[in-house]
């Protein structure tokens, strides 16, 4: 997650033609290095940079069968169909808006829930707490929509019966199919999934505060909630930061399998995200093109706040990221 | 009353604080809990609603229909298969990777490690990688479940950042003894390694267990190839569209008893089927991964 970052150790050499030679020779003495690491590095670039080739792709029409390089090629054509295109702009839309939705909620609720369970005083019940609140992260989404489908039902759905028990409406509401609850939905079953999961990183954060700053806090008077906002808060203030800035990287990763697992055509104005759209242009219709052009949209948008992310996190004096 | 206030505090907030826990754990745990009661409930005893922790018509018909399918039991075999070999083959890949770029006097220790991380930023997207599958021949193959995303960034950081606190001591001394790098990963710097590696095994053997994408993806036209989360998945779009044949195509024996199995009921037995294997195993890497993801994630 956070810290990729590097101490460079220098070593040795301090004429150019020296380090030269020290290259080749230590290069020599790293056979085995070399071959336990080049074949996997080799693996890692035919699976991650060979398909960057297939984004010419994105610049023709292109049509199964016909030899790549005899493929008709149509310049930015597919990038000005796309951000005309009301189909794409309302994925774009919906992708955003999930992914604020779900990074809001889910930093709020894991804070609050870091901060809560660090009060607790009693290790077993806080360590079972904590247990279980981890379980959903490792359950599959298909599990998750599925447990999120059958509460969310309205043939004996826990939140219609429990709803319509407390007075709060009137007959069971089905939640599926209001396009305006999709949003929401999704971002509380991200929630479901990973609050605690997500509070790991704060929870260690917090039992790395130093106990005399507690100590000191309470010499001066200050109530349990004065210590959260003024101790704990501060404490874990350099890895919010961190993550934050780092999650604006994600900002078009508002998922997959969520939306396609819990969308049906009632709300599907709202629960369409440019992943759904790439497979559905690009591999259900055969629009590949198309496709391709919204993959390297998201990935230049990505790469884009990566970087401008780092950037800002070295003016806030934060650790970098990359 | 002001002096009372002290001794009363803690008292209220202990106690609301101790209920919101409590609420957050039963959030979690109600559905499971309300699965395993509908997924041991006979089928068209659940549909009449009602059934919250306990099964009232007990049945084990949603399990039989699960394992006399041939489907799901098939499909069950591939996700413990590829769960299995992947995890394996990917763990010793990736510390592999990791033991390299751990060692400080390597010459190309920057540049993999830079080549490995970028991945984590990018992806070359979705059409040019189903391309490059089928350009492999993979398509509707097992093997399309191993051979790509061996390597994760992310778990190479998480092992190389661990073994770079071990000791330089002791990779010096087995170099002094004669071993090559090769014999001082496999002997010396893996032993050693073993909470790290529990932590990305779990990770790892998480990830192909609860994945479905690939299957939809290069495997769907292959029932032989169909992965138990894949069959879920099918099940769950079909149980949402409220369609019965679901039930006609899984239960085993729709002549006999009509009504035992639903689309609801053996959605539930599958669901706990998918999730038994992941609850079993993990409390007992839980010390170990909370440990390694401090160690391994964040350097701070």
């Amino acid at each position: 997650m956070a810290g990729v970052t590097e101490l460079p150790k220098r070593e040795g050499g301090a004429s150019p033609a020296g380090r030269r030679m020290s290259f080749v020779r230590r290069m020599r003495g790293q056979t085995q290095l070399i071959l336990m690491s080049v074949p996997i590095v080799a693996y890692v670039i035919l699976f991650s940079y060979i398909p960057i080739w297939g984004w010419m792709m994105a610049f023709q029409d292109y049509k199964p069968g016909v030899p790549f390089m005899e493929q008709k090629w149509v310049g930015p054509k597919h990038f000005r169909f796309m951000f005309s295109d009301a189909a794409f702009l309302n994925v774009l839309r919906n992708t955003v808006a999930m992914s604020l939705i779900n990074m809001v909620l889910g930093f709020l609720t894991a804070i609050a829930f870091a901060v809560l369970l660090n009060e607790v005083r009693i290790r077993w019940f806080k360590r079972t707490i904590q247990t279980i609140s981890y379980l959903p992260h490792f359950l599959s989404w298909i599990i998750v929509t599925g447990i999120v489908a059958n509460a969310l039902s309205v043939e004996g759905g826990i939140v219609n019966i429990l709803l319509m028990k407390l007075g709060i409406i009137r007959e069971p509401v089905m939640w599926l199919n209001e396009p305006h609850y999709f949003w929401g939905i999704v971002g509380v079953s991200h929630v479901w999934k990973e609050v605690g999961w997500n509070a790991i990183i704060y929870l260690a954060a917090m039992a790395s505060i130093d106990p005399s700053l507690y100590e000191a806090a309470e010499i001066d008077g200050a109530n349990r909630y004065q210590k959260m906002r003024y101790v704990t808060l501060p404490g874990i203030k350099p890895i919010v930061v961190i993550l934050l800035i780092m999650n604006l990287g994600w900002i078009l990763e508002a998922g997959f399998e969520v939306q396609y697992l819990l969308g049906n055509g009632v709300v599907i104005d709202w629960s369409q995200t440019i992943d759904i759209f790439v497979l559905k242009y690009g591999l259900q219709i055969g629009n590949y093109s198309l496709g391709t052009a919204a993959g390297i949209f998201k990935t230049v948008v990505s790469i884009t706040m990566i970087f401008a992310a780092n950037t800002i996190a070295k003016r806030l004096g934060e650790e970098r990221l990359i | 009353m002001r002096k009372r206030m002290p001794q009363l505090e803690p008292i209220v907030f202990h106690t609301l604080n101790t209920a919101a826990m409590l609420l957050l754990a039963v959030v979690t745990l109600y559905p499971f809990l309300n699965t395993l009661a509908v997924s041991f409930n006979a089928g068209n005893d659940t549909i009449r609603g009602g059934i919250y922790l306990w099964p009232r018509v007990w049945s084990l018909q949603n399990y039989k229909a699960v394992f006399v399918s041939g489907t799901i039991y098939n499909a069950f075999w591939i996700s413990v298969a590829r769960t299995v070999i992947a995890t394996l083959i990917s763990l010793f890949l990736t510390s592999m990777l990791a033991y390299t770029v751990s060692r400080r006097e390597y010459v190309f220790r920057k540049p993999i490690t830079i080549i490995v991380v970028l991945t984590m930023y990018f992806n070359a997207g979705l059409i040019p990688y189903y391309f490059l599958i089928k350009d492999l021949h993979l398509l509707n193959k097992f093997l399309v479940y191993i051979i790509p995303g061996l390597i994760s960034a992310f778990n190479m950081i998480v092992i190389r950042t661990y073994m770079q606190q071990l000791p330089d001591g002791l990779i010096e001394s087995a170099k002094i003894d004669g071993a090559g790098d090769f014999r001082t990963f496999l002997y010396i710097v893996l032993p050693l390694c073993q909470p790290v590696l529990a932590t990305v095994a779990l990770f790892i053997a998480v990830g192909q267990w609860n994945s479905w994408f690939d299957t939809f993806l290069f495997a769907s036209s292959k029932q032989h190839l169909s992965t138990l989360q894949y069959e879920l998945m099918k099940l769950l779009s079909s149980t949402m569209v409220q369609s019965t044949s679901a039930a006609a195509m899984y239960g085993a024996d729709p002549s006999a008893r009509l009504n035992q199995v639903t689309p609801v009921s053996i959605r539930a037995a599958i669901t706990i089927v998918a999730s038994v294997p992941i609850l079993v195993v993990y409390p007992f890497l839980q010390k170990y991964f909370v440990h390694g993801l401090q160690l391994g994630g964040m350097k701070d």
